[in-house]
């Protein structure tokens, strides 16, 4: 219990300080470096909610093609590399008052909504029935029987993106 | 594990991305700000999901994912968009971008 | 066939997919495929007409089931009670079984459904439901469209996207054809957005010139506005109806009164929302006439004598909706046969005001739609259904003849490059005049029979005043076609080109459709009656809607005006006796001109005021309000004050008038700026807003609930 707390204090404290990183380096490169640094504590952090699958698919989608994706977005559209000013625009303090603002509202709701409420503990539960209930093969079933018509319609989207993006980026 | 812990780390990260997106002015980190929401809302996902028992671990699951394929879909469309901003104004400057003012 | 009538549809739907691999190579260019595919449809349509004659008759329906329900209705046009009981002898007569009172048996529909998908416990199918309806409307559409294929191999040839044309022909063929099969008003809605897609695509077919893509643009956009309407209204049908898409049990639970008043209403004004948009109805009309920017071929498939009936067919298919919704069964008004008068009306006049022929027909279509919209609106369901029926013929006819012309003289211009054609085109002509005056409605032909009963149908249904814009749209038609006939066939030839006879393909369809725009009238002759007959169905006769057959009466009337009207037209056109040049003259006739030819500013409304509305932000608004109205006022009240506070008390008078004037400017300037600053086009900015007012409301919602 105590190990669980406080890998998850360990994971907490990385994700934040590095998000806090993203949203204020002057490095856009370090920038997508610290994301990385976020993404994979908030895949770890779904290992210890015990969505093994979902923490693969966050390290493989997640920062092996979306941060990628965005370092060649950075290459495309800054010749110059290097720390560089201005990459904050001048309503940085509405943000960060509007920013400070939402956590109070949001923190404040779910301390009323949820107050002590604790996760369902898996130690000591049988493994392998676990493993049926909410394992890979679980949400493999969910998604192709009882969300099959949204994961077609999430297949289509992705399809549409695919299109818009080429159209979008291709040279006349 | 209290549940609030997952919760209360995602409204943070959520803020912070909120902040991100807000005072950014290069295309390519807002769009990044967008993730860490994005992420946000996937791990509260999730969280709440291991609060309803199995069924709802795998719900939750299963929406993160959709999530996380959207986000994909987001980053590809945005990520075009500021490449075709870019080109045209040799800048990914937001606050240049502001044809729409009245 | 009509447990398979899904193949149809799929035909076509092969026969697109299949012009658009390998159309390019093959000798014909694809048309062949298109042409193979329809002529197949076809023959299947016919078949299922046959198959449908010859079904027993064996469904007994409870005669008026609503009336049970609703005892009060029952009361309210009782009057109309006896007269009934006349009209089912004369069925039962037709076919020839019962006759035990207040049952009568009909042909059952004959329905097929698969489970489409499952969400929940919602199961959702597709299918089709054949009944007289659906096999009328199939074999129109098919008949229709194989003769436009036919005519296009030929008007089109040399056409730089000839393959593609054809590929959205047999595309936009598919639409039709699968809603009109359709069980579900969701697989209707597929078809129906699957002919919005192809009149798109063929409108702009020629898109290289702007105004031809606008054209299609404008098509589109108009039909979406409908559309929206359609979609509120399916799905608050779903939600009604026990959540169900299906069309049978849909009406069913609207005629027993299972769906609630008001949902009711909401759905029916939703779905003829719809209807208004694609069947060009008043005030969505506008887009029809644009439309004639495709090739003609199309205007005469998608804009005479298909598409635009859709709207007409939904009614008709969803007709325990709207009876129950408007109440139709006991006279008075509802909105159906008002949009649908209105329409005849206005758009009658407009033909008279354009010198394009195919606008002629364009307009003409659009008050022909509206005739068919008004008989749904007015109870005489089996008239509109049957105006649809000879419309078809006749409208298909003219556009192609339109076509043929315009095929020899290179204009659609009838003022510049037409005139006395009939020497030239003898076949054109004769065929032309022929759907001119089956149009107009003389006897026998086919428009007669179907306008007659639309006008006995109002007069009988309680409806007088829808009667009387029968008749005046009747001399309205009967006055535009004289018109369009003389410019273009008769008086002296004023074009440049060398008129020809148009070659075979091109006549071979038209004189296809004349037989039919003769003949098809006769279907519901007195007497014969088959048509009544083959579509009677069980809404029909759920909802206690009755059938008026022909009519001395109005059908005399009728008559006396179309042959007034033509002569009217004949004096003024072809004897010139009539005072000419008096809308130079006469200030109201030059103002009614006007009018017309602005097309009502209908245009101007939508693309001036509200377009141009939308587009100005808000800021411009109140800074034009601040400009013109305030400092307006203010700088008046200020002159009028400072002049006569002159005499005395200058020093304190023009301190406090100056003082408050220079105030509300300052302030309502200010206020304008201050508007303005909010609006600096950065999206960044508008998103703090959004997430700032987002996070108040949210407060809000914490502390005070």
């Amino acid at each position: 219990m105590a190990a669980q707390n406080l890998v998850f204090a360990v994971l907490a404290v990385v994700a934040v300080l590095a998000a806090l990183r993203v949203v204020t380096t002057r490095n856009v490169v370090h920038a997508a470096l610290y994301l990385v640094a976020v993404l994979g504590s908030v895949g770890a952090l779904y290992v210890l909610l015990a969505a093994e699958f979902l923490a693969a698919v966050q390290v493989l989608i997640y920062i092996g093609a979306i941060v990628v994706l965005f370092l060649f977005g950075i290459m495309l559209t800054r010749p110059t590399l290097g720390r560089e000013s201005g990459l904050d625009n001048d309503q940085r303090w509405l943000a960060g008052i509007t920013g400070l603002f939402l956590f109070g509202v949001l923190s404040y709701v779910l301390v009323e909504a949820f107050g002590d409420e604790r996760l369902p503990r898996l130690e000591g539960l049988d493994r392998e029935a676990l493993t049926a209930e909410r394992g890979t093969g679980a949400v493999g079933d969910a998604i192709f029987s009882t969300y099959l018509v949204p994961f077609e319609v999430v297949s289509v989207l992705l399809l549409a993106a695919l299109v818009g993006a080429i159209v979008l980026a291709r040279r006349e | 594990m209290l549940v609030n812990q997952f919760l209360v780390l995602g409204a943070v990260l959520f803020s912070i991305g909120v902040y991100g997106v807000l005072a950014r002015r290069n295309g390519v980190l807002v769009l990044m700000s967008i993730e860490l929401i994005l992420n946000a809302v996937n791990i509260n996902l999730v969280a709440l999901g291991a609060l309803q028992g199995a069924s709802g671990a795998v719900t939750g699951q299963v929406f993160a994912l959709f999530v996380i394929t959207i986000a994909a879909a987001e980053v590809g469309v945005g990520l075009a968009i500021v490449l075709l901003i870019y080109r045209n104004r040799a800048s990914v400057d937001l606050d240049e971008v502001d044809l729409m003012k009245g | 066939m009509l447990e398979n009538a899904w193949v149809i549809p799929t035909l076509t739907f092969v026969s697109f997919w299949l012009i658009l691999f390998f159309g390019k190579r093959l000798p014909g260019h694809g048309a062949e495929i298109g042409i193979g595919a329809l002529g197949l449809a076809f023959v299947l349509s016919c078949v299922a007409v046959v198959q449908w004659v010859d079904r027993p008759a064996t469904e007994v329906v409870p005669h008026g089931t609503s009336e049970e329900v609703h005892g009060e209705e029952e009361e309210e046009h009782g009057a109309a009670g006896g007269q009934r009981g006349e009209d089912r002898q004369v069925v039962a007569t037709a076919v020839e079984t019962g006759g035990h009172g207040e049952e009568t048996p009909i042909r059952s529909a004959v329905e097929r459904n698969v489970t489409w998908f499952t969400i929940g416990d919602v199961e959702v199918t597709a299918g089709t439901a054949v009944d007289g309806l659906t096999v009328v409307m199939l074999f129109t559409v098919t008949l229709i469209s194989l003769l436009v294929h036919v005519f296009s191999t030929n008007y089109m040839h040399g056409d730089v996207r000839f393959t593609y044309f054809f590929a959205a022909l047999s595309l936009f063929t598919t639409g039709m054809l699968l809603l009109v099969v359709s069980s579900s008003t969701l697989q209707a809605l597929f078809g129906w957005e699957l002919m919005g897609l192809c009149s798109f695509m063929l409108i702009g077919h020629w898109w290289e010139k702007a105004e031809n893509s606008n054209a299609a643009m404008k098509a589109f956009l108009t039909t979406r506005t409908g559309d929206v309407g359609l979609l509120v209204g399916i799905v608050t049908l779903f939600f009604a109806a026990g959540q169900t898409f299906d069309i049978a049990l849909i009406n069913e639970r609207a005629l027993t009164g299972a769906i609630g008043h008001t949902a009711l209403v909401v759905g029916a004004v939703g779905l003829f929302i719809g209807v208004i948009g694609k069947s060009a109805q008043f005030p969505l009309h506008t887009w029809l006439p644009d439309a004639m920017a495709g090739p003609t071929p199309v205007s005469a498939l998608i804009h005479a004598a298909t598409m635009v009936v859709a709207g007409v067919y939904l009614v008709a298919r969803l007709y325990g909706v709207f009876w129950e919704a408007f109440d139709i069964g006991a006279g008075g008004v509802n909105p159906i046969a008002v949009v649908g008068g209105i329409t005849v009306l206005i758009a009658a006049a407009l033909a008279f005001v354009q010198d394009d022929i195919k606008k002629v027909l364009a307009y003409s279509t659009v008050s022909q739609l509206g005739y068919m919209v008004m008989a749904l609106g007015v109870g005489a369901w089996t008239a509109g259904i049957f105006h649809l029926f000879t419309h078809a013929f006749f409208k298909g006819l003219l556009f192609l003849g339109a076509g043929s012309v315009s095929h020899a003289v290179h204009s659609f211009d009838m003022k510049a490059d037409m005139g006395g054609l009939r020497k030239y085109m003898p076949t054109t002509f004769v065929t032309f005049l022929i759907g001119s005056v089956a149009l107009a409605g003389l006897f026998p032909l086919a428009g007669f029979w179907s306008k007659d009963e639309i006008l006995v149908g109002a007069a009988e249904n309680g409806y007088p005043v829808f009667e009387l814009v029968g008749i005046v749209g009747a001399f309205l038609t009967a006055a535009y076609m004289t018109r369009c006939v003389y410019l273009t066939f008769f008086g002296e030839y004023r074009g440049h080109a060398h008129p020809h006879e148009s070659p075979r393909p091109i006549t071979i369809p038209l004189m296809v459709l004349a037989v039919f725009s003769v003949g098809a009238g006769l279907l519901n002759a007195p007497g014969v009656e088959k048509f009544f007959e083959i579509t009677e169905n069980r809404v029909f006769l759920l909802a206690g809607v009755e059938h008026h057959s022909f009519e001395v009466f109005p059908a005399v009337v009728s008559t006396v005006v179309v042959l007034a009207a033509i002569a009217f037209a004949y004096l003024l056109f072809f004897e010139r006796r009539l005072p000419r040049g008096l809308t130079r003259r006469n200030a109201l006739a030059r103002s009614g001109y006007t009018l017309l030819t602005n097309k009502y500013y209908l245009d101007h409304l939508y693309t001036g005021v509200i377009v141009g509305s939308v587009k100005g932000a808000i800021a411009r608004a109140a800074y034009w309000f601040n400009q013109k109205v305030i400092d307006g006022v203010v700088n008046a009240v200020g002159i009028a004050a400072r002049r006569s506070g002159d005499w005395t008390y200058r020093h304190i008078d023009q301190a406090v008038v100056d003082g408050a004037v220079n105030g509300a400017g300052f302030g309502a300037e200010g206020f304008g700026g201050i508007l303005r600053t909010i609006q600096t086009g950065r999206v960044q900015q508008y998103a703090a807003l959004l997430f700032g007012a987002a996070t108040v409301l949210a407060l809000g919602l914490i502390i005070f609930v």
